[in-house]
């Protein structure tokens, strides 16, 4: 019985918060606070993808915006072309471009390819730098950097290039979901249902990675890489999977995240952007099952609430979240509640 | 020629810049692994120094030599601060102590803009850096000179320090076997923070040479901060040199980038060109042997 | 790496989440119900939501539009309010970020229940905007200068369009005799668009365009790029950089010997707020607006003094915040005009509705929702006041998407 609840009791967490958000959020929630709850499901998202990386594999991935842009510019791509017609093109090209479009915007016409390239996309980008950073084993803060610089860079690249992705503007405007009038209350919480949903996906497939070999090998890689060398298996390998799985979670949210907040642009994938993510994972505690997910959704209420109460504040607030959790509680405020909703045994945090 | 020396010469500057910066981040990356987000604050601390040691001295001519040091002790201040209150407590999580710095350097960001406003102050320059000298087409203006000159004079006094003094001798110790140190009764505590004090420091040297470009405002730091991540990436650890090499050559690359596309390509193209150098030398240009670091 | 049950697990989890959404059924055919408004008039006091960034890069722009717009909402109230109603406002920050002001005018349209909605400065958090504010039917007022291209039912647009800026700066530097231009702009939507336009006019009125560069918003070095206009060595220089990049360029600028009687500046976003923040004496040079402190009119004499009182005798009135505040009473006589708060009513009576303003009278073209202004000129004086040297004399007839203007090809590069 004592192995059951182990193995399985934070699969029960998880139901319950399935059902939380699944059931008792549509029931309770006014259609704005609902769409806010979304937004903040699609951080989470992403958070758990870093929930994996940096808590349990130790690589503090500090520029996750990219791939959550990556995800979100994808579907938004597909959604403009959506309210555009058949035949039609984005309105910000006849606006600000000569009015035709590129080329590559095309294949995203097609609902089942913009599915594919919002996994294919961040895999294939995530297994090209992590292949070059890791087989080179650059690790440490210098990964983190390289993380940081790619976001500062992905979102300026964003920017300057106005005809094909909308520049500082972004993309927005958007009216239909694979042919749901997205301005239709029931169709939002059908969008809402599905990022919730797929956040509890996201969350039961990390439970099972963490149960499994790999999760195992992962954390091993984070405490003692060397040794994990040693053992006969190739650490950069594992930390590649961890990181392809963070960056396609991270564009999965940004991907529902697009039709939920009707906006993608540069300020939602920048550094800052990565940033606020770290910081509910932070918060929530890296290496917990849950903690991540709770956390990013603490951090985006906490966001929305404290600015419409102290809106010059909410910058001290961040900072001092960061201070406070990363100096006292470096396992997260989480670790507080339920120990047991992790099976990893606490270690210290592992030198970098 | 003009589209060569104009990228030679800017670039030149740019780096000088660049290099004032990561010289503090080196510093203490270098001897403690601690990786410092809020130093970019300390150069917008820098640069705020000199806004107030104009209002001060108001004889700009003068003003602006007053503010180096002034610059040099708020951001040194600042950095021992911030090692006694936070980084001290966290010893040996060196990716925590970036994610702390990162919410110290949000705060440092927002007190800034309470305190001075949003908008950013202006900052005058000196009669003797108005004007320039005409370099193949190129009105090179002396305030690049000058920050040429400052970066040399910071790395010259660095050096010095480091290789003369017998509290240099203490800092590459600690660099090269903190436990060693220790045993032959080096106090590593206090080498950590006068450290500490130096590299933030020379962050305020730099405040004062970007506060010449585009006077004060809340997010000037983090205009440069990553760039001169990347210098101290490509330049390598615990050697100078490295640090030196690497700075000239981002700030010159950017600006050749800069002059053959657009300022945002360029970004783009540095960046990529880091990554693609640390495939040839992932540990940087110059690497100290030494245990535990990175 | 991954075990076999790993991987039926996965597969699993696809299968779990392709059943939830399916479950959460849409609603495929329906049109999307036009939301009801929710707006309650039937007190004694009218809600008006005030939404800028008072956070983030935009916060001291966006902060004198909302001090503007609290003192147009005192002295509407002081003199009886909107019919015999008392404006009661809501205040949002935008943090300078357009997915938070979609998510903050969606709570007051949707919770708050505001009548109209004031704010916005970047074009993106308008573009931000636009979308909710339609599918609500609600209200916008906009008060900045923009690249134009947009017209839509439920904003008014109280800034100029390009054809109210960026054309008259154009016919000014024509009258003065001027054969070279210089472009230089922040790498973004504003400026490029702006650019597009000025090209295409300059060709027109057979002004050559010597170079074009543009900057990150965020990078304030312009040493490089302004080596290229000493070079191209220009007639004028025009200057669409937007924020604290300005102060790099003027440096840069001066550093590298140009000056006010080589190559002088027309920028269009260097107003009275500014001009002093450059650490650098900016005499002589120009910009375009429809609005100066030195306008002399009885209501800008007013407007001053009021907003002096309000909120300090240091503080310059310049061309956002005068919108600002003319946006607010071009509200209330909308409203008076149709004796209705409801939208549809607005529009319907809002040709031709008109408020003496500080920068002069401006009516409201009800087809595209912009109002008649007049295009200045301004020379920076000693004081970091503008003296009016050219003026278009008449109120400009609003044109966003340039239709009276035979020149103008959207499709060209």
């Amino acid at each position: 019985m004592k192995s059951f609840a182990r193995s399985y009791g934070p699969l029960v967490a998880i139901a319950v918060l399935a059902v939380l958000l699944l059931v008792v959020a549509p029931a309770v929630l006014s259609p704005f606070r609902l769409n806010n709850l979304g937004k903040y499901c699609c951080w989470a998202i992403a958070a758990v993808g870093i929930g994996l990386a940096w808590g349990r594999g130790g690589m503090l991935v500090m520029g996750q915006g990219v791939f959550f842009g990556i995800g979100g510019y994808a579907m938004a791509m597909h959604l403009k072309l959506e309210a555009a017609g058949p035949e039609g093109i984005p309105d910000f090209m006849l606006l600000y471009g000569d009015g035709t479009m590129p080329g590559w915007w095309e294949p995203f016409r097609s609902g089942a390819f913009t599915l594919f390239a919002i996994v294919a996309l961040p895999a294939i980008a995530a297994a090209i730098l992590g292949y070059a950073v890791f087989k080179r084993r650059v690790k440490g803060a210098y990964f983190a950097i390289l993380t940081q610089a790619l976001a500062v860079v992905f979102a300026t690249l964003l920017i300057a290039t106005i005809q094909e992705t909308g520049g500082f503007n972004g993309l927005n405007q958007f009216t239909f979901f694979f042919g749901y009038n997205l301005y239709d209350p029931v169709n939002k919480k059908m969008v809402y249902s599905i990022a919730a949903g797929l956040l509890v996906a996201c969350l039961v497939v990390v439970w099972q990675l963490y149960r499994s070999r790999f999760g195992e090998l992962l954390v091993a890689t984070r405490d003692a890489e060397e040794r994990v060398r040693f053992l006969g298996h190739d650490p950069a390998n594992v930390k590649l999977a961890a990181f392809v799985i963070a960056a396609v979670m991270a564009s999965i949210g940004g991907a529902m995240f697009a039709p939920i907040a009707g906006i993608i642009s540069p300020s939602d994938v920048d550094a800052t952007a990565s940033i606020f993510l770290i910081a509910g994972v932070a918060l929530g505690g890296r290496a917990l099952l849950l903690g991540p997910a709770l956390g990013a959704i603490a951090v985006g209420y906490g966001r929305s609430t404290l600015s419409e109460s102290f809106p010059d504040q909410w910058t001290y607030f961040l900072g001092a979240l960061f201070i406070a959790v990363i100096l006292l509680f470096p396992a997260g405020l989480a670790s507080l509640f339920g120990k047991a909703w992790s099976r990893l045994p606490r270690r210290k945090a592992a030198p970098a | 020629m003009d589209s060569f020396t104009t990228p030679l010469l800017a670039g030149t500057a740019t780096g000088a810049l660049l290099l004032i910066a990561a010289l503090g981040l080196a510093l203490t990356f270098g001897q403690m692994g601690v990786i410092n987000m809020a130093h970019g604050e300390f150069l917008m601390a820098g640069a705020y120094a000199t806004y107030l040691t104009q209002q001060v001295v108001t004889n700009t001519d003068v003003s602006v030599l007053v503010a180096l040091p002034v610059a040099f002790l708020v951001a040194g201040l600042l950095g021992l601060l911030l090692e006694v209150t936070v980084i001290s407590w966290m010893y040996r999580r060196p990716l925590d102590t970036l994610l702390v710095t990162v919410g110290v350097g949000l705060v440092l960001q927002q007190l800034a803009k309470d305190v001075f406003g949003a908008q950013g102050d202006p900052v005058r320059t000196p009669g003797w850096l108005e004007g320039n000298i005409d370099v193949f087409g190129y009105h090179w203006p002396y305030r690049q000179m000058f920050t040429i000159v400052l970066a040399l004079m910071a790395l010259t006094a660095l050096a010095a320090l480091l290789k003369y003094s017998s509290f240099g001798r203490q800092i590459r110790a600690t660099v090269q076997n903190r436990d060693l140190a220790e045993t032959v009764g080096i106090r590593t505590r206090t080498v950590d923070r006068i450290t500490f004090f130096v590299g933030s420091g020379l962050a305020g040297i730099g405040g004062v040479a970007v506060s010449l470009i585009s006077g004060t405002n809340p997010r000037l730091g983090t205009a440069y901060i990553i760039s001169a991540f990347l210098v101290v990436v490509a330049g390598g650890l615990g050697q100078l040199k490295g640090t030196v090499i690497a700075a000239f050559a981002v700030g010159i690359a950017t600006s050749f980038f800069a002059d053959w596309t657009s300022a945002s390509m360029a970004q783009v193209a540095t960046f990529a060109l880091v990554v693609v150098f640390l495939q040839v030398r992932p540990q940087g240009l110059f690497v100290v042997r030494s245990r535990g670091l990175a | 790496m991954f075990s076999p049950r790993t991987r039926h697990v996965i597969g699993t989890v696809v299968a779990l989440t392709a059943t939830i959404s399916l479950s959460a059924c849409g609603n495929k055919d329906g049109e999307g119900s036009a939301a009801e408004s929710c707006v309650d008039t039937s007190g004694d006091t009218i809600k008006l939501g005030f939404l800028n960034s008072t956070s983030g890069a935009m916060a001291i722009s966006e902060q004198t539009v909302r001090d503007s717009l609290t003192l147009a909402a005192e002295e509407i109230n002081a003199d009886g309010g909107i019919l015999g109603k008392e404006i009661e406002f809501v205040e949002e920050d935008g943090a300078s970020d357009p997915a938070i002001f979609a998510e903050k005018i969606d709570k007051l349209l949707t919770s708050d229940c505001v009548a109209a909605v004031f704010g916005g400065w970047t074009s993106a958090s308008r573009k931000a905007m636009l979308p909710v504010v339609e599918a609500n039917n609600g209200l916008l007022f906009y008060p900045v200068q923009y690249e134009g291209l947009e017209a839509s039912e439920n904003i008014y647009y109280t800034g100029a369009t390009t054809n109210q800026q960026i054309i008259p700066a154009m016919d000014f530097l024509a009258s003065e005799g001027v054969e070279t231009l210089f472009l230089a702009g922040s790498d973004y939507v504003f400026p490029r668009t702006a650019n597009k336009i000025i090209k295409q006019y300059a060709a027109d009125l057979g002004i050559e365009i010597v170079g074009e560069e543009y900057v990150p918003l965020d990078d304030d070095d312009w040493t490089t790029q302004v080596a290229k206009i000493v070079e191209a060595d220009p007639d004028f220089v025009f200057n669409t950089i937007n924020g604290s990049s300005n102060v790099g360029f003027i440096k840069a600028y001066y550093e590298q010997g140009l000056s006010p009687e080589t190559s002088p500046i027309i920028s269009v976003s260097i107003a009275e707020e500014e001009a002093p923040a450059m650490g650098k004496d900016v005499t002589g040079q120009y910009a375009a607006w429809n609005y100066f402190q030195s306008v002399e009119s009885p209501a800008n004499e007013v407007f001053i003094n009021a907003f002096k009182e309000r909120f300090g005798s240091d503080r310059p009135t310049s061309d956002p915040m005068e919108a600002a505040y003319t946006s607010l009473y071009l509200y209330k006589n909308l409203v008076e005009a149709a004796d209705s708060f409801a939208v549809d009513d607005i529009n319907e009576s809002a040709d031709g509705v008109s408020f003496d303003a500080p920068e002069g009278t401006v009516t409201i073209d009800g087809e595209n929702h912009h109002i008649a202004k007049t295009g200045l000129i301004g020379r920076i004086n000693s004081d970091n006041q503008f003296d009016i040297v050219w003026s278009s004399e008449e109120p400009i007839e609003p044109d966003p998407f340039l239709e009276g203007y035979d020149w103008w090809d959207p499709s060209a590069e």
